[in-house]
C-alpha cells in the first residue's frame, strides 16, 4: 500500500502573506484608475459628439469637486503605474548591452522615468500651444 | 560548543502523510552559535531533539540546490540563511511553498523534473558536425548572452516565489524556462524553433504577470524572470509574424 | 508525457496590455492632471483649452482622432489584462465569464470610441 499522500497547502490569501506581493497587488490595482480614466474619456468623447451644449455639460461636471478628488487619485496610482512599470523594465525587456557590459536595472529604470517625463513635458506643451 | 551560545526557538511545518491529515506547526528550542545556519538547526533537530523530522540538504555551501526551504514566509537556501539574522525572535521554517509537501519539509518535484525534461535542456546543434570539423568555438560575447542562465542549480526557490504557478501548477514555470533561455541564445544550439511549441502553448510564458520575485529570490542571479519575459516578446513574435515565416513554432 | 499542446491566444491581449502599459506610462499621469486637474480648477492652462472649439477641431484632425482612439481604446485594453489577471489572482477563476467581461468590456468601449470619432467627422 503506497504511504504516500502528497498535501497540497491553500492559496487563500497568498498575496497578504508577504510584502512583496502586496506592493503586486497594489501596482496591478492601478489598472482600475486607467479604466476608470478612460472611461470617464470615453464619456467625454461621445458629449463632443452629440454638440456643444453636451460637450459644456460634460466640461462643466468635471469640476465637480468629486471628480477633482478622483482625478487627483487616478493622478497618484497612475504616477504610480509609471513607476512601476519601469521598475519592473529591466525583468521585462531583453538585455542592453553597451560597451560589451549589460546596462544597470537603475539605468534602465531612470532612462525609462526620464523618457516618460520628457514625453509628459512634451505633452504640456502641446497643448498649451495648441490652445493658444 | 562555543560559549557565546545561545538559545533560539525555530518553528517547523511538520507533516507525517501516515498520521498527519494536514500540515501543523511546531516549536523547538535550539542553541545555536553565531555561525550557524538555518540548516545546521534543522540537523540540531533531528539529531538531538526529534529524528522523524525529514528534510533534504547535501553540500552546505549553496551550490547543490537541495535545503530550500520557507524561512519566515520567504524561499531561501537554508545553508546560507543563518540563526543570528532572526535572533532573539523565532524563525519559522516550512516546506517550498506552491509545491505539495511529501513529507515535513520535503516536497514533491515530479511535476519540475517533468518540465526540466519537457524543455529539451541539451545543445540541439545547428548543423551536423564532424569530428574532423573540431570543436565549437564562442566568442566571450557569445558566452556571455548564455552564461547568467547556465547558473542555475535547480533549487526550486523561484517556483516557491511564484504565485502563478502556485494558482496554476500546469505553467512551466521560472526556472525551466531560464534553462530553456539558456540553451535557445547559445550560438551553438538551433533548437529555438522546436522549442517554441511549449514556450507559446497554453502552459507556456504567458501564465506570467511580471510579479518578480522570482529573480528576488533566486540564489544565482539567474534572473529567471528576465527569461521568462524574453519569451513572451520570441512568442508574441512568433505569433504574428508565423504566416510570414515560411518555418519554426507549432501550428 | 508529449501532449499535443495548444497554442495560447495570448499574445494579442499581451501586446495590447503593453502598448497600453505603455502609453499610460509615459503618458497617464499628464493627461489626468491636464483634463481632470488643470483644466476643471483652471490652473496653469488657458481657460479655453478644452473649449468645444479646441476639442472638436481636434477630435476632427486625423493626428488627434488617432490620438484620443489610442488614449481610450489602449488604456482601456491595458487595464482589461491587468483586472482579467488580478481576479485569477484573487481566486476568481470565472474563466470564460471573467475572459467575456474584461476584454469584452475593452472591445465595448474601442467600438464606442471609434463610432463616437466617425460621427465627429473630418
Amino acid at each position: 500500500m503506497n504511504k504516500r499522500r502528497p498535501y497540497v497547502r491553500s492559496m487563500d490569501g497568498w498575496w497578504r502573506k508577504n510584502p512583496f506581493f502586496v506592493e503586486y497587488m497594489i501596482h496591478e490595482g492601478t489598472a482600475l484608475f486607467v479604466a476608470a480614466y478612460a472611461g470617464i474619456l470615453l464619456n467625454g468623447l461621445l458629449h463632443l459628439s452629440r454638440g456643444e451644449a453636451a460637450w459644456n455639460a460634460w466640461l462643466d461636471g468635471l469640476k465637480n469637486p468629486w471628480y477633482v478628488a478622483f482625478h487627483m487619485l487616478a493622478l497618484v496610482a497612475i504616477g504610480y503605474h509609471t513607476y512601476t512599470w519601469f521598475k519592473i523594465m529591466p525583468r521585462t525587456m531583453p538585455p542592453v548591452i553597451v560597451g560589451g557590459k549589460r546596462l544597470a536595472d537603475g539605468a534602465i529604470t531612470g532612462g525609462g522615468l526620464a523618457v516618460a517625463a520628457a514625453a509628459s513635458l512634451a505633452l504640456l506643451a502641446a497643448v498649451w500651444g495648441m490652445a493658444r | 560548543m562555543a560559549e557565546n551560545q545561545r538559545t533560539i526557538e525555530i518553528e517547523v511545518l511538520r507533516y507525517h502523510p501516515e498520521k498527519d491529515k494536514a500540515p501543523y506547526q511546531q516549536v523547538f528550542q535550539v542553541p545555536f552559535t553565531d555561525d550557524m545556519s538555518v540548516l545546521q538547526g534543522v540537523q540540531y533537530i533531528k539529531d538531538y531533539l526529534d529524528g522523524s523530522l525529514s528534510f533534504r540538504w547535501s553540500c552546505r555551501m549553496a551550490i547543490c540546490g537541495s535545503c530550500g526551504m520557507m524561512i519566515n514566509g520567504k524561499p531561501s537556501l537554508s545553508c546560507e540563511t543563518f540563526l543570528r539574522d532572526y535572533y532573539p525572535a523565532r524563525v519559522r521554517v516550512e516546506a517550498l511553498a506552491h509545491f505539495p509537501i511529501e513529507r515535513d519539509l520535503v516536497i514533491n518535484m515530479e511535476g519540475f523534473i517533468e518540465k526540466l525534461e519537457s524543455i529539451q535542456p541539451y545543445i540541439i546543434p545547428r548543423e551536423a558536425r564532424t569530428l574532423a570539423q573540431g570543436e565549437y568555438l564562442q566568442t566571450p560575447e557569445q558566452l556571455n548572452v548564455y552564461e547568467q542562465f547556465s547558473s542555475c542549480i535547480n533549487c526550486m526557490l523561484c517556483y516557491a516565489a511564484c504565485p502563478q504557478f502556485g494558482l496554476n501548477p500546469a505553467f512551466i514555470g521560472p526556472g525551466a524556462m531560464a534553462l530553456l533561455h539558456r540553451y535557445n541564445v547559445d550560438s551553438r544550439d538551433g533548437g529555438k524553433a522546436e522549442r517554441m511549441e511549449l514556450v507559446a502553448s497554453e502552459e507556456g510564458v504567458f501564465h506570467c504577470t511580471a510579479v518578480g520575485y522570482c529573480s528576488e529570490v533566486c540564489p544565482k542571479h539567474v534572473d529567471p524572470a528576465n527569461a521568462v519575459n524574453q519569451n513572451k516578446t520570441n512568442a508574441a513574435a512568433d505569433y504574428f509574424l508565423r504566416f510570414l515565416a515560411p518555418k519554426g513554432g507549432a501550428k | 508525457m508529449k501532449a499535443i499542446r495548444k497554442r495560447s491566444n495570448a499574445p494579442i491581449f499581451w501586446a495590447l496590455f503593453g502598448a497600453g502599459g505603455m502609453l499610460s506610462a509615459l503618458l497617464g499621469p499628464m493627461l489626468v492632471f491636464i483634463t481632470g486637474i488643470a483644466v476643471p480648477l483652471g490652473l496653469l492652462l488657458p481657460a479655453d483649452t478644452m473649449s468645444y472649439a479646441n476639442m472638436l477641431a481636434f477630435s476632427q484632425n486625423l493626428i488627434g482622432k488617432g490620438f484620443i482612439f489610442a488614449v481610450i481604446a489602449l488604456f482601456l485594453w491595458h487595464a482589461a489584462h491587468r483586472i482579467f489577471h488580478s481576479l485569477h489572482d484573487i481566486g476568481i477563476h470565472a474563466g470564460t465569464a471573467a475572459k467575456l467581461i474584461c476584454y469584452g468590456g475593452a472591445m465595448l468601449g474601442t467600438l464606442i470610441a471609434a463610432y463616437a470619432l466617425l460621427a465627429i467627422g473630418f
